[in-house]
């Protein structure tokens, strides 16, 4: 149901420019959102979706053009004064308290209120309803943190619901949501939209895009390239529309999963019955040189949780680690990296970047803390650093930038640089290419294929199915937290793969 | 001059300045300085002399906070270690041996050590909060302080021990080369060594530093420990200036003019980024303040209130709101954004 292109737009923004010191983020950007449409905002990363969301919600002022939105022009000095005029923001990285309650959470600076006091009956109560509202049923009592992230992205949501938005602003609200749930925000969408909201919607996935979207804008370096409806859009002319060239690249990494893997030698890892009770059932993993491991399984399928055993970040309470056909106590990060193992996180802000440390500083830490108290040489540590800047094309190739200030798919490639600095036999990637946009993750995967062949092993973890196929030779396939099986990944494709997951009987994980 | 403006010690510096003019106006024998029986007399000299217990606290504080913990028990430990080495000394046959004042100050800054270790075990291996874990030693110390003495307040008459703290070397007071010497270590264990940057990735993020194999538990216990040690040293110094193990007098409320000395010289409480350079001018700023009180001539009465004002005035000279504030009143500029955290360059992640 496209959105009436007649009806005046709710935002109109005009000539948005936005500068950051040496970088021209927003270059005169147009940019008009209609009550009753849902519309997408495209491009890579660094084109300028965040700035511009930021410039809407009063995050960042303006240095030219102008806005105007709920019929009147007005410059937003915070998002308070934004919230208030009827503009709601999700972002991408979840802003919610986890150390207080869902209800607290979803009714924070809007509790109901009884004598001058907070009625905290009628706070559970309508957080209740509105979580409802999304098709979720939760103890509203109980503490954000103990819940997925998923749930908490959708607590995040109806936050915004509560405040009745005229203007929504989703900004990757599906990251980390699984079909079922991404199904359930999708409809609440399209109860909003019907009801006459305007949606700004932001996501990586083009499938998602395609599905909810009515009109589409897209960005590229700063610029505006343009505004489309849906229909006249095909996906070809998206991507390359957002790159400025076609991508032929995904294609060519493809050859990767198709080579021969000698698999009578030694496996670098060799993981037996390794399990913790209440968090995953013993399982069974093994890794050769130089191969590509993917693990698939959806959210909370138990991924994250074997290889965070695999590498010591939480202890296993069953099983045998062997590396290199050593038998090895996995007890701590420090015994992994030892054995020349590196993980590398899915979640990049909390447990990756250490935000307010230089790039330099980023990549350097994990040789730093092998290495002990001795400082790395300055020469070294240069040299070093700015062979993988260039390597990976970090963008700003500035190694005294604050790390916290790069983008995410920047912030992810530094880890990348941080965990290959290293010199890892084993690379474990959780869900590196989450949030980040389609150039840089071919960039990665290139990158990784790159490595695999020149001799290191990987265990690469990632939602979007298409990405472990094309990458992995051989997938293990998770399910309600343990494996449930494997797959070669020449003989399967994804329909096989997706079945293979929701086989005997219903996959609900998460 | 930006440039210098945007120096993360440049507001402390002037407020300490500014300080002092203000001193200097009020009284000009303020900045003048004598030369005496080979000793520099004045006001200054005074100030680098008797800010040596709080520069040790603060500089041990310095390292904690960077962690993001804090230790409240300081000042217990500042009893504890003068208790230690009077008791010694008092016990002994001769007070004015040198050997004996060196082994009771040996013992007694062992014994603060330990106390150190003890407070990092607490934080680093059994996970209790800081603040929680250095209250216990913070309420206990000087149980165990007035234990050692007794109950009394042990007084000495020993030479050796009054010079730790009155002496002079060259020119100036021994104990302002004992700070030195101690800002001097600690400042190249920081920066020479990978142990700072190391200490401040824990701070940032423990969990990101955790899983990238840095060694955040013995990063962390030894910042307590480093704390406990330079706090026996100022225990030391502070027992020598008065003779005496005053185990309720000694370091009270240490650990409050220690925190605010860390913050004064623009090391955040959140942990992280830590500056030595600025702990050094923070606690400098208290003391001048504490001599001003002296000097100006404020009524002891006054005098606390005098402080507090003091002190707000610097902090609110130093906070960032402030200083956009002032920078939008000299016009539209961009430079504020410079010094914003939240910009994300080429965003979009």
């Amino acid at each position: 149901m496209p959105a009436d292109s007649q009806a005046p737009p709710i935002v109109e923004m005009r000539g948005i420019t936005i500068r950051f010191p040496g970088v021209l983020a927003l270059d005169d950007v147009d940019f008009f959102l209609r009550p009753g449409e849902v519309h997408s905002l495209m491009g890579e990363n660094g084109a300028g979706k965040s700035t511009l969301i930021k410039a809407l919600t009063g995050v960042y002022p303006v240095d030219g053009g102008s806005i105007e939105a709920t019929g009147s022009s007005r410059v937003f000095h915070s998002t308070f004064d934004a919230e208030a005029a009827g503009i709601s923001t999700v972002y991408q990285e979840i802003n919610l308290c986890s150390n207080l309650s869902v209800g607290e959470n979803v009714m924070l600076g809007h509790e109901p209120r009884k004598v001058g006091r907070i009625d905290w009956k009628a706070v559970h109560r309508t957080a209740a309803e509105h979580l409802a509202g999304l098709g979720i049923s939760i103890d509203t009592r109980s503490l954000l943190s103990n819940h997925s992230i998923a749930i908490q992205q959708l607590v995040a949501i109806s936050r915004a619901m509560v405040l009745d938005a005229k203007v929504l602003v989703l900004d990757e609200p599906t990251s980390s949501l699984d079909r079922g749930e991404v199904d359930q925000l999708f409809a609440v969408i399209r109860e909003l939209r019907d009801k006459g909201a305007a949606i700004l919607f932001v996501s990586h996935f083009l499938d998602q895009v395609y599905e909810i979207s009515d009109r589409i804008t897209v960005l590229r370096n700063g610029k505006l390239v343009g505004e489309y409806p849906v229909g006249d859009l095909p996906r070809d002319d998206l991507v390359t529309k957002m790159i400025g060239h076609r991508l032929d690249d995904l294609v060519a990494i493809s050859s990767t999963a198709a080579r021969e893997i000698d698999r009578t030698v030694m496996p670098v890892l060799r993981a037996q019955d390794v399990g913790r009770r209440g968090v995953l059932e013993p399982a069974d993993i093994d890794v050769f040189d130089g191969e590509i491991v993917g693990i698939a399984g959806l959210l909370g399928s138990g991924r994250t949780e074997l290889v965070r055993l695999l590498y010591g970040a939480d202890r296993a309470d069953t099983g045998q680690i062997e590396v290199d056909g050593t038998p090895s106590k996995m007890t701590s990060p420090r015994h992994a990296i030892e054995r020349g193992i590196a993980f590398s996180s899915e979640d990049r802000r909390a447990e990756g970047i250490v935000s307010d440390l230089t790039v330099a500083d980023n990549i350097v830490l994990g040789m730093q803390a092998r290495k002990g108290l001795r400082k790395i040489r300055r020469s070294t540590r240069e040299s070093i650093v700015s062979e993988y800047l260039a390597a990976l094309d970090v963008r700003p190739r500035d190694p005294d930038m604050v790390a916290g200030n790069l983008s995410g798919g920047n912030q992810q490639k530094v880890l990348l640089a941080r965990w290959l600095a290293t010199a890892p036999e084993l690379l474990i990637l959780d869900e590196p290419t989450r949030g980040i946009d389609i150039g840089t993750k071919a960039d990665l995967q290139r990158k990784v294929a790159e490595l695999s062949e020149q001799g290191l092993s990987v265990i690469f973890i990632s939602s979007e199915l298409e990405e472990v196929l094309r990458l992995a030779q051989r997938v293990v396939v998770m399910r309600d937290r343990k494996c449930i099986g494997e797959l070669d990944s020449q003989k399967s494709d994804l329909e096989g793969l997706i079945d293979f997951i929701a086989s005997e009987g219903e996959g609900s994980a998460a | 001059m930006r440039k210098v403006a945007r120096h993360r010690l440049f507001w402390p510096v002037t407020a300490l300045i500014i300080l002092m003019v203000i001193n200097t106006i009020a009284r000009p024998r303020f900045a003048s300085i004598t030369v005496q029986d080979d000793r520099l007399y004045g006001a200054l000299i005074d100030i680098l002399r008797q800010s040596a217990p709080l520069m040790l606290v603060s500089l041990g504080m310095t390292v904690v906070i960077a962690t993001r913990g804090i230790d409240l028990s300081v000042g217990a430990v500042m009893a504890v270690s003068g208790a230690v080495a009077l008791t010694i000394i008092d016990n002994s046959a001769d007070a004015n041996s040198t050997t004996t004042v060196l082994v009771a100050v040996t013992v007694a800054v062992l014994a603060s050590l330990i106390l150190g270790v003890w407070n990092g075990f607490l934080v680093s291996v059994l996970g209790i909060q800081p603040i929680i874990a250095t209250l216990v030693l913070m309420l206990a110390g000087r149980g165990v302080a007035l234990l050692i003495t007794d109950g009394f307040i042990t007084t000495v008459n020993s030479r050796p021990f009054a010079f730790i703290s009155t002496g002079y070397l060259l020119l100036l007071p021994f104990a302002f080369f004992i700070w030195v010497a101690a800002v001097a270590v600690v400042a190249l264990i920081e920066r020479r060594t990978a142990l700072g940057v190391l200490t401040e990735a824990v701070g940032i993020n423990p969990e990101a530093s955790r899983l990238a194999g840095v060694r955040f538990r013995s990063i962390i216990w030894g910042g307590y420990a480093a704390t406990g040690l330079l706090s026996g040293i100022a225990g030391i110094i502070y027992a020598s200036n008065i003779r005496a193990a005053d185990a309720n007098a000694a370091g009270q409320f240490i650990e409050l003019y220690a925190i605010l000395a860390v913050v004064l010289g623009g090391t955040s409480l959140m942990g992280g980024k830590f500056s030595i350079a600025g702990t050094v001018v923070g606690v400098l700023i208290i003391q001048t303040l504490e001599s001003s009180i002296l000097f100006l001539g404020v009524p002891p009465a006054q005098s606390p209130v005098f402080f507090a004002l003091v002190v707000v005035v610097v902090v609110v000279i130093q906070s960032p709101a402030l200083h956009r504030f002032v920078r939008r009143l000299g016009g539209p500029g961009r430079s504020r954004r410079i010094s914003d955290p939240d910009v994300e360059v080429g965003a979009t992640p």
